[in-house]
């Protein structure tokens, strides 16, 4: 038993990761309103930082930056920080084009139900 | 395909997903046993390469600029493209004063507490955004979270004031050319590297004293311009918003009671 605990620690934040993707796969799935539908999607595109953030972590590691810990002291992986940093504020700005689509298609199609859109028109 | 069959397909994709997701996990290293090299080389190697301290913002502006240049400009198409789907349309016409949307929802006023807290926080917001922005070689910051906390400043005198002080305090045509200056400042401080004879932002400045506000290069000078454009950017997209619910009013619309 200790094993399988032990296991499962070792990979909480990748689960956590899985559940985080699907969950807000599984609302982008069922949802019934575009801001719902964008907001679920945030919440698929956050399991990508956790994911990251566990890949990089370091048992003990500090955060990498060498201002006033000397360099050579253990630290977490860098690289993955930067790509999750630059991710979070470019999302926001993805997230926000969603949502002036999301508010054209209610002016447009009169309506914010992903499966009334289904007609294009020209 | 209606709800219940693409919930079914959801329910048959995600288990299958799961199951080989948790597959995959047994070939990673375990949570905490990072296997390196690359981050401990960087670790190791940015503050003498780079004289940076924050090794993040290292990897971020020089070691993965070329890769930070992408995303940035991926901020700057979805903010152009945002103030393009919210620009004023044909059948639109401004409306003033501003109102909210509900005409039937009334919005208390703000408070008193709310107002002078609101407005104690504007300058120390500024000095913290500058002071982030422009030690992001240093300490934990840069660019990018600079950016965000200058532009939260805009945001926090519509919240203790109205959308009337907001616009007195931001400017659509300026904000758009700081924007571009943004994003082709740093597009171009990679080019000047060629009239030195080295590949793509390559840092051809000298790098200065490891824990100087001035140092590190062009470290220092794109995590400037891309605070610039983040702000910049997100306050481009706030004017788009808000004109948009507040200002823009369809013909057909009522409008004070008439048609």
């Amino acid at each position: 038993m200790t094993d399988l605990g032990g296991e499962l620690m070792r990979m909480l934040p990748f689960l956590v990761a899985a559940w985080l993707f699907v969950v807000g796969l599984y609302g982008i799935v069922t949802s019934r309103h575009l801001v719902h539908l964008i907001m679920c999607l945030v919440v698929v595109q956050t399991s990508t930082y956790l994911l990251l953030l566990g890949v990089g972590y370091k048992v003990g590691g500090a955060a990498p930056i060498f201002a006033d810990i000397p360099v050579g002291t253990p630290a977490v992986d860098p690289v993955t920080h930067a790509l999750m940093l630059t991710d979070i504020v470019v999302e926001a700005t993805v997230m926000a084009l969603l949502l002036a689509l999301a508010i054209q298609a209610e002016e447009r199609a009169g309506s914010v139900d992903p499966d009334q859109l289904r007609i294009m028109r020209g | 395909m209606n709800h219940r069959a693409r919930t079914t397909l959801f329910i048959f994709g995600g288990l299958g997903f799961l199951c080989f997701y948790i597959w995959g996990l047994h070939g990673l290293p375990g949570f905490g046993h990072y296997p390196g090299p690359y981050g401990d080389i960087l670790n190791s190697l940015s503050v003498y390469q780079r004289h940076a301290t924050d090794v993040i913002t290292a990897v971020n502006f020089d070691y993965r600029g070329f890769d930070t240049l992408g995303e940035e400009f991926i901020l700057f198409t979805s903010v152009m493209g945002a103030n393009l789907l919210l620009r004023k349309q044909k059948d639109d016409r401004e409306e003033l004063p501003p109102r909210d949307e509900a005409a039937d929802r009334v919005v208390p006023p703000t408070s008193d507490a709310v107002r002078v807290t609101g407005l104690a926080l504007v300058l120390p917001i500024v000095v913290f955004g500058l002071y982030t922005i422009s030690h992001g070689q240093l300490t934990p910051g840069g660019g990018f979270q600079g950016g965000v906390i200058l532009a939260s400043m805009p945001l926090i005198i519509y919240l203790c004031g109205d959308y009337e002080a907001f616009e007195k305090v931001t400017s659509h045509v300026l904000s758009e050319i700081a924007e571009a200056i943004g994003a082709g400042g740093y597009a171009i401080t990679g080019l000047i590297a060629f009239a030195f004879g080295l590949p793509y932002l390559t840092n051809f400045i000298p790098l200065g004293e490891t824990g100087d506000v001035l140092s590190s290069g062009t470290i220092f000078v794109i995590s400037v311009l891309t605070g610039i454009e983040v702000a910049a950017g997100l306050v481009v997209l706030m004017i788009s918003f808000f004109r948009q619910a507040l200002v823009y009013r369809k013909s057909g619309e009522e409008s004070g009671g008439q048609q």
